[in-house]
């Protein structure tokens, strides 16, 4: 072959190569025998998670004979990437996607519909904890996913730090929480741990906080509500911790890595505000029997619209895209999560809920923070707003706050009015 | 001396009176290989440029949202409504998008600058041979060589408050602040941004000017000197107006660089920056996908780019 010969074929190839390559994709996993499952991030790390779920995901391979390649999504990525998939059609088959989101992502339209036929494919509506399938969806419409693991924060704290500081137990109120923050704060040490540059977190404070001053972030038409007094007042309430109590480290509002858990696990701080965070803790290498659980404070003198509530209905959802090539694989496996084994056993490990009424009395989840986490669900933790705005509410509150927090760290004055001008203008940025 | 010329070969394939007569239909194969060889590169400006660009555009003329993001085709076309949101600066989309263009306007000015100002004075001083030039030159382009990723999340690491060594120099070692000041949060968020990015960009500018320097004759310094000058005058009568073809593309590639920058914030911030760091790219990267409002991103995007444009062809024209 002559050289021009040569090069004109180069070219030739180079030219199909690259219209080729216009047209591949990350294809969902389509065949019968394979599935793309997206994991939230629910252990100590990526990695770990990995090891959790690899032998179930194995063993669902033997049972079906379906393959599931499985990665795991660190949070800070997971909507995006979700949004990007339901954009595109391609990506995984199966998801999990955080219960708050679910309206959200229910309003691409990218994702199954789980109407009772659909339920029933998967073990039935009866079988899931009515409470965290209502925070799979709006409520009018069927469910866009079914709860994986179920959560509610909870109050952690140091027993040793406690006991060094003459605090007898913990605080049930914020200003009881307070006080004893005060007593914990000194020699490097301080009372109360947050997450201020997480937006997500935050908003999670922010819609508890509110709930307890009678406040709501979106109105009975679902329009969003950002800057009513009630909300200023509760988010004032939840950044005075830094800015006026002085209980949390100036530095916390740099923290979105989870940095407030490893603080607490290393006695930097005495109190933590997290989802079930034990398994976690542990892993840190913080003993079981070092900390304590409590429920979430509440007003000491709440006002008379303000709710009994100390947590958001909190949660992992399981999810399937349209897209998938392998429906009836997609849903035998959200099937093989939900069971009573897969529940017991992947709950147990990180120290969450069974989403499934069946196994609620399993002897794995009788644990004191366990025990804290169901009395919250059932008795005071309300859902987040299960609109499709949510996840922008989410972005913009928690970002505000995050602003409001490093304002607080900078020793910026954090006022009434300065509350309501970061929440007038989130809420101005909403469409 | 006497010189022989040969007749040159013309395009159009005159041959020379020895060459055999090619046979006429060899001639169009030979005519398309250009074109083959043009094909990959077109292909790919046209899939990773030119298409998006137009679909972005398009974008920008829609209500594109969530409820939307799927089937495109169920977006209500909204022609410039977009445009008048981002560009009204009484509405908080628009005073928001004002700010971070201000911000990023000085953070490119300052960036850019500064980076030139570093890149040429330590390509001027390392222009003469001496001993350890080599290694200099290779330390000096470290941080243009390491991924943008691992430099910037080191940097991450090193403003942190309480764990980081800025402050750990310039409080406990140093002794020059009492308090420990945050790096990424608040005012001095745009300093440490500035820092970043100048410390990532000046390699660049060094290179450049480095070759630049190269093709200047040894003969006119010499010059220069038998008339007496000293370093400064040979500096601003040889040295940069020699530079001048290099600096006036080096500058127009760093500016285009510095205001487009995303990764930079990213790393250091995450999504979201602090207001007095928010430059531009983030800025939109946020209200399109954290808000799912890809519309008005889009928008943004767009008058982001004829900005550009704009910009590029006054300084074009001015330099010319």
């Amino acid at each position: 072959m002559s050289r021009r010969h040569l090069a004109i074929l180069t070219a030739t190839v180079l030219a199909a190569a690259s219209l080729t390559a216009c047209g591949s994709g990350d294809e969902p996993g389509g065949d019968s025998k394979t599935l793309t499952y997206w994991a939230s991030n629910q252990g100590a790390s990526l990695e770990a998670d990995k090891e959790i779920l690899q032998p179930e995901l194995d063993k669902f391979e033997q049972q079906t004979g379906i393959k599931v390649n499985v990665e795991v999504v660190p949070w800070s990525d997971l909507l995006n990437r979700l949004l990007a998939a339901a954009t595109t059609g391609q990506g995984p088959d199966v998801v999990n996607i955080g219960n708050t989101w679910s309206a959200s992502l229910q309003a691409t339209g990218a994702l199954v519909e789980f109407d009772d036929a659909t339920l029933d494919k998967v073990g039935g509506k009866s079988r899931f904890v009515p409470a965290a399938l209502a925070a799979a969806g709006a409520p009018d419409k069927p469910p866009a996913a079914v709860p994986l693991y179920s959560l509610a924060y909870a109050l952690y704290y140091n027993k040793k730090s406690f006991a060094d500081a003459g605090v007898t137990a913990p605080p049930t109120t914020w200003e009881e929480l307070v006080v004893a923050g005060k007593k914990l704060t000194g020699d490097g040490k301080w009372g109360l741990a947050v997450e201020g540059a997480n937006p997500s977190e935050n908003a999670h404070h922010a819609f508890t906080f509110g709930q307890q001053y009678g406040g709501d972030w979106f109105d009975t038409a679902g329009k969003p509500s950002f800057d009513t007094p009630q909300n200023v007042a509760a988010v004032k309430r939840y950044i005075d911790l830094m800015a006026a109590d002085k209980i949390v480290n100036p530095s916390n509002a740099e923290y979105a890595q989870n940095q407030s858990v490893s603080d607490f696990a290393n006695g930097k701080a005495a109190m933590l505000l997290w989802q079930a965070a034990g398994a976690n803790l542990q892993s840190q290498n913080m003993a079981a029997d070092a900390y304590g659980v409590a429920p979430v404070p509440f007003l000491a003198s709440p006002p008379a619209d303000g709710k009994q509530v100390n947590s958001m209905v909190a949660g992992i959802n399981i999810a399937v895209f349209k897209h998938t090539k392998n429906l009836d694989g997609a849903l035998e496996f959200v099937k093989f999560m939900t069971s009573d084994t897969e529940q017991v056993t992947l709950n147990k490990t990180y120290g969450s809920l069974p989403a499934v009424s069946t196994v609620a009395a399993d002897a794995g989840f009788a644990a004191d923070e366990q025990k804290i986490l169901a009395q919250t669900l059932s008795t005071s933790a309300a859902p987040l707003p299960q609109v499709p705005e949510e996840s922008t509410f989410e972005t913009l509150v928690g970002t505000a706050i995050k602003e409001l927090f490093a304002d607080a760290a900078s020793g910026r004055p954090v006022t009434e009015d300065s509350v309501r001008e970061k929440l007038t203008r989130a809420q101005q940025q909403m469409r | 001396m006497a010189t022989t010329t040969t007749p040159a070969t013309t395009t159009d394939g005159a041959k020379g009176a020895g060459q055999p007569a090619r046979p006429p239909g060899r001639r169009p194969r030979r005519s398309l290989l250009p074109y083959l060889l043009l094909a990959p590169a077109v292909v790919l400006e046209l899939a990773i440029h030119v298409i998006p660009m137009l679909v972005g555009a398009w974008m920008s003329l829609l209500e594109l949202t969530q409820f939307h993001v799927r089937d495109w085709s169920s977006a209500p076309f909204v022609g410039l409504d977009n445009y008048r949101v981002v560009l009204d600066v009484d509405s908080a989309a628009g005073a928001e998008l004002l700010r971070s263009f201000r911000v990023t306007v000085v953070y490119t000015v300052l960036s850019v600058g500064l980076s030139w100002v570093l890149g040429t004075t330590a390509a001027v001083l390392l222009q003469r041979p001496f001993r350890g030039r080599a290694v200099l030159r290779a330390l000096f382009l470290t941080p243009y060589a390491l991924p943008v990723y691992t430099a910037v999340i080191t940097w991450t690491f090193l403003f942190q408050r309480d764990t980081g060594l800025v402050n750990h120099v310039l409080v406990d070692q140093l002794n020059l602040l009492d308090d420990r000041p945050f790096w990424l949060i608040g005012d001095n968020s745009f300093v440490a941004l500035l820092i970043v990015s100048i410390w990532r960009t000046w390699p660049f500018a060094f290179l450049c000017i480095m070759a630049g320097l190269q093709n200047i004759p040894d003969e006119l310094y010499e010059a220069a000197a038998m008339d007496g000058a000293g370093f400064w005058r040979r500096l601003r009568a040889v040295t940069l107006p020699m530079l001048r073809p290099v600096n006036l593309v080096l500058l127009l590639v760093l500016f285009l660089w510095t205001f487009n920058d995303f990764n930079t914030p990213y790393v250091l911030f995450g999504g979201t920056a602090p207001a007095e760091a928010d430059l531009i790219s983030l800025h939109i990267y946020r209200s399109s996908f954290q808000t799912w409002d890809f519309g008005t991103g889009s928008a943004m995007s767009v008058a982001l780019l004829l900005f550009l444009l704009l910009v590029t062809a006054g300084y074009l024209l001015l330099t010319n």
